[in-house]
């Protein structure tokens, strides 16, 4: 999960823009911290070689200096900032070998599925991916908010109910990698980590048979079982019945997922969904 | 006929919060009874409870805070350790539990520590360094602290009586959403947050007032001391800011009440709304805390160093820079959302443009320290702590700052580290800062400064190996609000971190032995002179703690740094003071409005919270009628004689003349 150990280009370039940064900053901080330090031990009370001057209240030289540091260090970071804001917008295409994988992601209470459209297939808190491939996610919540991050293939995106966000990723290496939410969402929020299989391209197509032989099926009505509050244990995958089962959850056909099941004599609203 | 509530609200199954509120209830009474039956009641009452008197009220708010910080540093102690023990187990807390106690503590901390604290701060010191003899709305004042205390007391309430909100400090919808959070939680929070927010704008609109339009004779802006600035600065943002806060809550509790559906994922509501409005209050809100502190560092940087401060002109323009730019960096908090790029750039460049100004006080500070004749009193060691400690704390906020980074680290304990590194490092630094410095002047003796120290060094040493291994765990993935983990390489991280908050804990404990220590030795301590530090600004000129009425003579002003000026005249002209003509003083009378409205106001928020209609009539009612009656009211003054003036004012006069005749002997 080290953020300084990318496994792809996203990650790559999201980590050195955090070391490069840091970098900028600390070739002003470091002096600045040791002038800060140096100065007051130097005019100490008790310093009979320090010279007192109670006068030295202004100097327009000093001002100057002392607004151009941190100006000119933030005009630098800015470029930084505004460059990479642009080459690393999550929605960006990152172009990789063979053909791109589309992937939709739903955070359920309180477990991820992913769903693979194009394969017809679906697993739960398990993403397998091909080395090297770019991957196309879209992104939904089935209930509240969500935030869809694998530290080690860089950038993280917020998942919403109604709404969907977009991320395209790629993995250069096979291995075993973790993901997990990275936004509060609820009693089961820290068993929402999941695990990435990166294989490699000529392995994806084997895998991606052998789960479409599986005895589950995902639909509208095992989807509404799933989305029910509770910790997924186990890695369960599914043949996809419907490829626009994503689209049916992102516009609300499929209504929103329901909170715990208390008894509460408040007004209940809802009810009402866009169709 | 009770709404919700029913015995099984309290949670008898739950021994942790149960004996803790239990504790602080036998606390409570047992100090009630002490306090009735030694007779102490009218004293409190006629002196504390219904004073509106700035400096009383400062000292209340500032204890309000000093007792909400042993509840929020418990709810500190008690996460550190979960997440110490928590891998690849449950802990000690189930997540119910858990998560009450990550929102408790982020909403105590900053509601019920931080901001009491500081305005408690500002209200002590602002009118006398400004010269007057009080804030410009008294006994607006004293209702603003009392419905603080209201919010206070209903989130402490919750410990006992149902539970307290358990979607973190802000309460994001959908899941602070009646659909996800059924219980009375996020009740419990929004409700002592419109309360106590109506105590904060209050408070703002108060400070605003002074700082504006009560400065004494010859004190125009450019003379106002550094601190008076940044409270203005800080105040202006209170005023601007707790409105959006106010209705965003409003909002949310439409949804939960009466079914609206503002932020629920139904019929059109809007989640994202709610992240934006939350943050334009809350990116500002945490200028208005460290601001005041950048005032207080100010004023304590250039009272120990022997030297006014360096760069006023630049100060006060950095300080009304970052007031305005404040306002305008609040998407940095959300780039994860989704924004274009152009947006999340934008938006990273002014946050990061707001380190200018910030980066011009560091520097500021620096060259006051250069060419002074720095003594290393405990508040001056809090100053230096804080500058480099507030640098670090800078460089990772810019560092998050640059959307890419934030891509990898929103969310992060790598945040959590960075935002406890300003806040620590900035307010409370600062709070600690201006309570040793501050304190003479409010109670007449000094604190003991080996405790000081030792605090100090607790505190710094502690925070630095809590929090470093919280920015390690971040930069290893690991997000916030984990009630358990299974990742090997996050462990020892935590267990460092829970050593950190052990020294943090003996920090605070050496906070109050100081005070028991300076309490028991305080005729040793005694600051007879009304100027314990060789000061600079107004607050020294009156004697300690000063008179109800401050000054007996409104204090003429000739320049910045007003009593250093006064202190060379006088020892130039060799003492020749005229006696000043002694006139009668008005003062604004003591009001129980206040308190009264405020128990009012706990009564409708407790009745709202458990949906118990009738109650909530009747507190409403109460408050609104408590109103009515003061604005009614007849005498609102009273009259302290010129020659009870002169009688006080001729024994400080007497001590202080010692004090300068030592001084220019030297």
């Amino acid at each position: 999960m080290n953020l300084l150990d990318p496994q792809g280009p996203v990650a790559a370039a999201n980590s050195t823009i955090l070391v490069d940064s840091v970098a900028i900053m600390l070739a002003i901080v470091v002096p600045t911290i040791v002038a800060i330090l140096g100065f007051a031990f130097w005019f100490r009370e008790g310093n009979p070689r320090a010279r007192y001057q109670p006068d030295f209240v202004y100097s327009g030289r000093v001002e100057l200096v002392v607004w151009s540091i941190p100006a000119l260090t933030v005009i630098l970071l800015g470029g930084v900032a505004w460059i990479g804001s642009h080459q690393l917008d999550p929605a960006a295409p990152v172009p990789g070998t063979g053909s791109p994988v589309r992937i939709q992601a739903v955070s359920l209470d309180w477990k991820w599925l992913f769903i693979y459209p194009d394969q017809r297939i679906a697993t739960v808190n398990t993403l397998t991916v091909p080395a090297g491939a770019e991957l196309n996610f879209q992104l939904t919540s089935s209930s509240v908010m969500n935030v869809f991050f694998i530290p080690q293939l860089g950038s993280m995106i917020y998942t919403m109910n109604g709404m969907v966000t977009r991320l395209n990723l790629r993995a250069d290496n096979e291995g075993k990698l973790q993901g997990l939410s990275a936004h509060f969402s609820g009693d089961g929020f820290p068993d929402m980590m999941f695990d990435v299989n990166v294989i490699s391209q000529l392995a994806f197509p084997d895998w991606v048979a052998a789960t479409a032989k599986s005895d589950a099926v995902l639909n509208e009505e095992s989807y509404k079982k799933l989305m029910q509050q509770g910790i997924e244990a186990g890695r369960p995958v599914y043949r996809l019945d419907d490829p626009r089962l994503f689209d049916l959850i992102a516009t609300q056909h499929i209504p929103p997922g329901p909170g715990p099941q208390v008894a509460s004599d408040a007004p209940h609203s809802g009810g009402q969904h866009a169709r | 006929m009770l709404g919700k509530l029913t015995w099984s609200a309290i949670p008898f199954d739950q021994p942790i919060p149960l004996v803790a509120g239990g504790v602080v209830i036998v606390a409570l009474l047992a100090v009630l009874i002490w306090v009735v039956v030694k007779g102490h009641l009218p004293y409190l009452w006629r002196e504390w409870i219904t004073s509106v008197d700035h400096k009383r009220i400062g000292v209340m708010y500032v204890l309000l805070a000093s007792v909400m910080f042993l509840r929020g540093g418990s709810d500190a102690i008690l996460m550190r350790i979960q997440q110490a023990i928590a891998y690849q187990s449950q802990g000690y807390l189930p997540p119910e539990h858990y998560n009450q106690i990550f929102s408790a503590h982020g909403t105590i901390m900053i509601f019920f520590v931080a901001m009491p604290f500081v305005i408690g701060l500002m209200n002590l010191v602002v009118p006398l360094q400004l010269g007057v003899r009080d804030v410009a709305f008294p006994t607006l004042n004293s209702v603003g602290f009392w419905l603080t205390a209201t919010g206070a007391l209903l989130v402490n309430l919750s410990l006992v009586i149902g539970e307290f909100a358990r979607t973190g400090w802000l309460a994001f919808p959908p899941l602070s959403g009646l659909v996800y959070s059924p219980g009375v939680g996020v009740d419990y929070y929004a409700w002592s947050l419109q309360i106590s927010g109506v105590g904060t704008l209050v408070a703002g609109i108060n400070l605003v007032t002074t700082v504006l339009k009560l400065r004494t004779r010859g004190m125009n802006y450019l003379r106002m001391p550094m601190f008076c600035w940044t409270t203005l600065a800080s105040s202006l943002l209170m005023v601007a800011a707790f409105p959006i806060l106010t209705a965003t809550l409003a909002m949310l509790l439409l949804d939960r009440y009466l079914g609206f559906h503002f932020f629920t994922n139904e019929a059109g509501g809007n989640v994202m709304i709610f992240m934006n409005l939350i943050w334009a209050w809350g990116h500002p809100e945490v200028y208005i805390l460290v601001l005041p502190a950048f005032g207080i560092f100010s004023e304590v940087v250039s009272t120990f160093s022997g030297k006014p401060l360096f760069g006023y002109r630049s100060m006060v323009l950095a300080t009304m820079a970052i007031c305005v730019i404040s306002f305008m960096v609040w998407l940095h908090h959300f780039f994860t959302m989704g924004a274009g790029p152009d947006v999340n750039a934008i938006f990273g460049i002014a946050s990061m443009i707001i380190a200018i100004p910030t980066g011009v006080k560091i520097y500021n500070w620096l060259f006051t320290m250069y060419g002074g004749r720095i003594r290393f009193t405990t508040p001056m060691l809090w100053s230096v702590g804080f500058m480099v400690t507030f640098i670090i704390g800078g460089l990772t906020g810019v560092l998050v700052a640059v959307p890419p980074a934030d891509f990898i680290l929103h969310n992060s304990m790598f945040l959590v580290a960075h935002f406890h590194n300003v806040i620590i490092g900035g307010v409370l630094f600062g709070a600690f800062a201006g309570f040793t410095y501050w304190f003479p002047k409010a109670f007449g003796f000094r604190l003991d400064e080996r405790w000081g120290k030792a605090a100090f060094w607790c505190t710094f040493i502690g925070f630095y190996v809590t929090f470093i291994p919280l920015y390690a765990a971040g930069m290893l993935g690991m997000t916030r609000r984990m009630q358990h983990y299974d990742v090997a390489v996050w462990r020892p991280w935590m267990i460092v971190a829970v050593i950190g908050m052990a020294i943090l804990t003996m920090a605070v404990v050496c906070q109050v032995v100081q005070l028991v220590v300076s309490i028991r030795n305080r005729e040793s301590l005694r600051d007879r002179t009304g100027d314990p530090w060789d000061g600079r600004s107004l607050e020294w000129a009156t004697s300690s703690p000063p008179p109800v009425f401050n000054f007996a003579i409104s204090p003429d002003v000739r320049g910045e740094d007003a009593y250093w000026e006064m202190k060379a005249k006088a020892r130039q002209q060799q003492f020749a003071h005229a006696q000043p003509e002694y006139q009668d003083i008005e003062m604004p009378r003591n009001s129980p409005t206040g308190f009264v409205c405020a128990f009012f106001a706990s009564i409708m928020g407790f009745a709202l919270i458990w949906h118990i209609w009738w109650m909530v009539i009747l507190g409403l009612i109460g408050a609104w009628a408590t109103f009515v009656v003061f604005a009614w009211r007849d005498h609102d003054e009273y009259v302290i004689p010129a020659a009870d003036v002169a009688r006080i004012d001729r024994a400080n006069i007497e001590e202080r003349r010692n004090l300068v005749s030592l001084a220019g002997s030297v």
